[in-house]
């Protein structure tokens, strides 16, 4: 099987950021993007999840090493400041480079 | 005490003696909905009957007190509180805009009691919602700390005004008002018979949630935990003033001292998350969330009532 060097960026952050999120990994050129509810915890306390306003998300961005860094450094510069966020990159391999 | 308010209690201890017991988030969402929607529904129905002119002044005045209640929250938390610009004004916006959870528990408890009060009043809460949300975001961005910062106005009003709570509402009053009473007689059993009982299954959500954010209004000391419960108070009698002033019932009285006493949840922490993300969301959640949402449900629903009635009296 060959696969394709990729970028897979994750992102995990409060719920409340998805739209503006969402709209700024597609404008800083990814071509798609998956989002999961998820639970958990961190230096800004428990997000269990129990009511709306403590909903956590986990956004997933594969894509090409400089979209992947772009929308890492926006993320850093506009939401880290202010939200909770926990950021990593990965390398992957895709069998479709084109889809990315 | 209404029995409703038994099932908050529930969920209060139940989570303060550490049990694990939790609602499945699409049921929380679920009844929500059901509440938000039942509600606008009955207040559509009575509209149908009446003039919306007849009406109107009453909302300019509800609208004005919506606007007016963080301008009186925002210096006592900003100086009193020693709170920062963005916390105070996000906790003040809060406190203006209204919980519909402790609406519908001061409905139930009137009914109850079979006080009076006009039936269209799930239209002032939804009037209600938002003039407090752009008030606080427009004094968290008035100093001079946040110069240079704008405000994303379409996205913080798209939050405001297209937020499940204002749409459901209003939704509900057009198809109430479009419909009128006959036309919903099918569909009451659902949306008018099952009502309490349904508010006694989210109260009990409530209370579970409620008590989870002792921890942090615990935290944070106790100014938060006076400005909880002496605001609520203080805007009660504002709003008992002026349902005076604009000629409402005795039941209407407490309705109205009811929506200026209560927090909102909902449509503010999510409208301010965006436009105001500085401020501190534990701050403004613990408060109304942690103190006045119990607050108001077994205390002060009752004083209300009784502030309403010596109003009049």
């Amino acid at each position: 099987m060959q696969t394709h060097p990729k970028k897979l960026l994750v992102v995990i952050t409060e719920a409340a950021l998805e739209k503006m999120l969402v709209r700024d990994i597609r404008a800083l050129g990814a071509h798609g993007y998956t989002v999961a509810d998820v639970r958990g915890g961190g230096e800004r306390g428990d997000r269990d999840a129990d009511w709306e306003m403590n909903r956590s998300i986990r956004v997933e961005v594969i894509a090409d090493e400089p979209v992947c860094a772009r929308i890492a450094e926006h993320v850093l510069a506009h939401y880290c400041a202010n939200f909770a966020v926990s950021m990593f990159v990965a390398d992957c391999g895709v069998l479709r480079p084109q889809k990315y | 005490m209404d029995v409703v308010v038994l099932f908050f209690l529930l969920g209060v201890v139940a989570r303060l003696a550490g049990s694990d017991l939790r609602l499945p988030e699409a049921l929380y969402e679920t009844l929500s909905i059901y509440l938000l929607l039942a509600i606008g529904l009955r207040g559509g129905a009575e509209l149908s009957e009446q003039s919306i002119l007849a009406v109107a002044p009453q909302a300019l005045a509800v609208i004005a007190f919506g606007a007016l209640i963080p301008l009186i929250a925002f210096p006592v938390l900003h100086r009193l509180g020693r709170l920062n610009r963005f916390d105070s004004a996000a906790i003040a916006a809060h406190y203006g805009s209204v919980s519909v959870v402790t609406f519908a528990v001061a409905v139930a408890y009137l009914m109850a009691r079979e006080v009076a009060f006009e039936k269209h009043f799930p239209l002032f809460v939804a009037l209600m919602e938002a003039p407090a949300i752009v008030v606080g975001v427009l004094l968290a961005r008035s100093g001079a700390a946040s110069k240079g910062r704008g405000v994303d106005w379409g996205t913080t009003l798209h939050e405001v005004l297209l937020g499940k709570s204002v749409v459901l509402l209003l939704g509900g009053l057009a198809i109430g008002w479009v419909a009128g009473h006959k036309a919903l007689a099918p569909i009451e059993p659902l949306w008018f018979g099952l009502f309490k009982g349904v508010l006694a299954l989210f109260l009990l959500e409530m209370g579970l949630v409620a008590a989870s954010r002792i921890g942090e209004v615990r935290r944070h000391g106790v100014f938060l935990v006076a400005f909880g419960i002496a605001m609520p108070l203080l805007a009660a009698v504002l709003g008992v003033a002026l349902a005076r002033a604009v000629g409402m019932s005795e039941g209407g009285t407490m309705l109205l001292a009811t929506l200026g006493a209560s927090a909102s949840y909902i449509a503010a922490p999510a409208a301010l998350r965006i436009a105001v993300p500085e401020a501190n969301p534990a701050l403004s959640i613990g408060a109304s969330l942690g103190v006045t949402f119990p607050f108001n449900v077994t205390l002060g629903i009752p004083i209300y009532l009784r502030l309403a009635q010596w109003a009049h009296s």
